[in-house]
């Protein structure tokens, strides 16, 4: 295999792993944004909560099944109150109060976890026997423990896809997004539905912060940093669609890797070394938005509508 | 014309501002036999908090060592701190110099604040020695006979790397760092002295965690070495991120100094191991003042120092010995230049002197970490550049 061959795989491994992360956050958010018509901005803030409960107890105990839970646990405990203490006054409210309010969670958890693990970047290592690099193709060697984030998030896809066209949650969470009116009025407990429809998106964006953790550095702040793309991921897979969620996340992960890694490259045999670099470090950053006004000019409600 | 206008601005502030008023007319800063007030700005809340913890000890310390005086003069220390924004510094330095009427200031951690601090301090007669932050404009075209550099011109960190690199052979290299003005100089430094071909050069998002792109370039472009500077936390991920690649065992990885520091090597751990980087000190240097300094700043803070503790401390001394030269006098900036300039003190890097542009001419050398005693650890190597100044001297002009 030719090494431009080898790289390019390589990059495109790189890309749908940032494109399962994406796609953890971006289930629960267009799930919740869908189903309960809330924008939340704090969704980001469960992430970062995942990501520190298991670093904390990865340190503590030294064990990542431990550390696996608590990160879990922790992140739908976090969102179930959140939903059960804030959300509920919002469901009625406009938009706008959600994003204040939600903005305001933003300030809250990032301000909370300054007080108690203060601004120094917590380190977590990556699990023993899950270290070091795998050949998967002649020429192309790869971490294990990214193959492994790739693999969860695809389990977590197919889990997905079997809870909500298999199992009776799964229909009351389709027909709670399309007919809500229709299913309060069948008697169904939609507050209850509301619950846990929260928690396990709040689950999911614990479970993509813990498996973060290792990789980047678990700060506060951090789940700003994947809430804006997630967002994206939201809009051009189509809002409510867990479907579309899957799709555009592993889409914009991929462009936004491949563009990072190419442009520069392609800029610089027409100018200067250090000018194509700088340029093409800002037109790779572009990229995705983009890439999010022409899916929204094709398609206005994204790639995969759920109220077609 | 503005001075005098600031002057009555400044009496009439007094005037509104009864207990502030009140509280500098029961110290007055020139009472004979009441010690000298020296102010210290620094970063003291956020990410670089720690940094500004180890300047204001050290300078702490030197004093303490000297029984609360510094050249024989006695001083007191006054500590704010500026949350690194510019604003709040500025404020800081208003007050420092109208209310306490203090003419000397240091402890500024970051570039971005300095540039806003000091052309207030400098315009309004004062002195300012910084401990840390060096940029290149107060170098070269807007040197002042009354600005200090203790530390290090910003560019020499990147340009030590680049001897270093070169020192070590590797002839093609591969280099990173932030698209930011400080990114880009850094690269820009470290090309200036680098002999070798650059076998790549990435400019990576400010706001970027994951490097899996860029590392699966470096590892494509197969050069002899990568030079990276990415600062806090972003750094700490970068490298971990290069040692989860298997990078680290067959490509060796050059740093400047803020990039691994004692605090930074602490939060990294063994993976550090191999990292090649320089510096002007390190806490093992054989020196007797550098050996004191180190055994004293164990012992009351139960901590290694850091360069930014080691700078702080000969910033302490060499305010000492221009003040035994003026006999403890601040007010004529004059007399203070030619004291300090000849640099009496017995710097912690073994030797020290200032170049025209009141800048550090200085030795680097080159630092590699290695398990010592089975704890990773700096250890002093060779030496890179032999009394290296910068590069803006020539166009300062008092």
């Amino acid at each position: 295999m030719t090494p431009g061959v080898a790289l390019l795989l390589e990059q495109l491994l790189n890309g749908v792993q940032l494109g399962v992360t994406l796609f953890l956050l971006a289930a629960g958010l267009t799930l919740v944004f869908g189903i309960m018509g809330v924008i939340n901005l704090a969704h980001g803030s469960l992430y970062m909560v995942g990501a520190y409960a298991a670093a904390v107890t990865a340190t503590a105990t030294g064990s990542p099944w431990l550390a696996l839970l608590a990160g879990l646990a922790a992140a739908a405990a976090t969102g179930m109150v959140v939903e059960f203490v804030v959300l509920r006054r919002l469901y009625a409210r406009d938009h706008l109060d959600q994003v204040l309010a939600t903005f305001g969670l933003i300030l809250f958890f990032n301000e909370g976890t300054v007080l108690v693990f203060g601004r120094q970047p917590l380190f977590v290592n990556v699990p023993e026997g899950l270290r070091g690099a795998v050949r998967v193709l002649p020429g192309v060697d790869y971490p294990v423990y990214r193959l492994l984030i790739i693999a969860v998030g695809l389990l977590v896809a197919l889990g997905l896809y079997l809870l909500i066209q298999r199992t009776r949650i799964g229909m009351l969470v389709r027909a709670g997004a399309t007919h809500r009116e229709m299913v309060r009025a069948l008697g169904v407990d939609i507050r209850l539905l509301y619950t846990l429809v929260f928690g396990l998106g709040a689950l999911l964006a614990g479970l993509a912060g813990l498996m973060a953790g290792p990789i980047l550095s678990v700060q506060v702040g951090m789940g700003e940093q994947i809430l804006i793309l997630t967002f994206v991921v939201v809009v051009i897979g189509g809002i409510g669609s867990v479907r579309g969620a899957l799709f555009g996340a592993v889409l914009v992960g991929v462009v936004d890797t491949l563009l990072r890694a190419y442009v520069p490259g392609l800029l610089r045999q027409v100018m200067a070394g250090s000018e194509a670099d700088a340029l093409g470090a800002g037109l790779a950053s572009m990229g995705v938005y983009l890439l999010m006004a022409l899916v929204l000019l094709a398609k206005p409600r994204g790639l995969f509508p759920a109220h077609a | 014309m503005t001075v005098h206008r600031r002057g009555l601005l400044a009496s009439g502030a007094a005037l509104g501002l009864a207990p502030l008023a009140a509280s500098s007319l029961a110290r007055p800063a020139l009472a004979q036999g009441a010690p000298l007030k020296i102010g210290m700005i620094t970063t003291l809340s956020g990410a670089g908090s720690y940094i500004g913890a180890d300047i204001r000890d050290a300078f702490q310390l030197a004093m303490d060592m000297e029984g609360g005086k510094l050249g024989g003069v006695p001083v007191q220390l006054m500590v704010e701190d500026d949350g690194l924004r510019p604003g709040q510094g500025k404020q800081v330095a208003e007050r420092f110099m109208k209310n306490e009427r203090i003419k000397l200031l240091t402890g500024i951690v970051f570039s971005n604040v300095l540039g806003a601090v000091a052309p207030d301090v400098l315009d309004a007669g004062g002195i300012y020695v910084s401990p840390n932050a060096s940029p290149s404009n107060l170098a070269g075209k807007e040197c002042s006979k009354n600005f200090w550099s203790i530390a290090w011109q910003n560019d020499s960190l990147h340009e030590s790397a680049g001897q270093l690199a070169t020192n070590l052979g590797q002839k093609r290299m591969f280099i990173l760092a932030p698209n930011y003005q400080a990114g880009r100089d850094a690269l820009t430094g470290f090309k200036r002295l680098y002999k070798g071909t650059i076998a790549g050069e990435v400019y990576t998002r400010l706001d970027q965690t994951d490097y899996a792109a860029e590392m699966a370039q470096i590892r494509a472009a197969a050069p002899d070495g990568v030079y990276q500077f990415h600062p806090g936390g972003l750094g700490i991920a970068f490298l971990r991120q290069y040692i989860q690649a298997g990078l680290m065992a067959n490509l060796p990885m050059t740093l400047a100094a803020p990039s691994m520091d004692a605090t930074t090597l602490a939060a990294v751990g063994e993976a550090a191991v191999g990292v090649n980087l320089t510096s002007h000190w390190n806490s093992d240097f054989p020196n007797e003042p550098s050996k004191r300094f180190v055994a004293a700043f164990q012992q009351k803070f139960n901590r290694l120092p850091t360069f930014y503790a080691q700078q702080s401390f000969d910033a302490a001394l060499a305010i000492g010995a221009a003040l035994k030269g003026t006999g403890g006098k601040v007010d004529d900036t004059e007399a203070f230049y030619r004291a300090m300039k000849p640099a009496n003190f017995e710097s912690t890097r073994g030797k020290f002197s200032f170049g025209p542009n009141n800048h550090p001419v200085q030795d680097w050398w080159a630092l590699k970490v290695e398990n010592v005693a089975g704890k990773p650890a700096l250890v002093t190597k060779d030496r890179v550049l032999t009394d290296h100044g910068d590069a803006y001297s020539a166009q300062c002009r008092f």
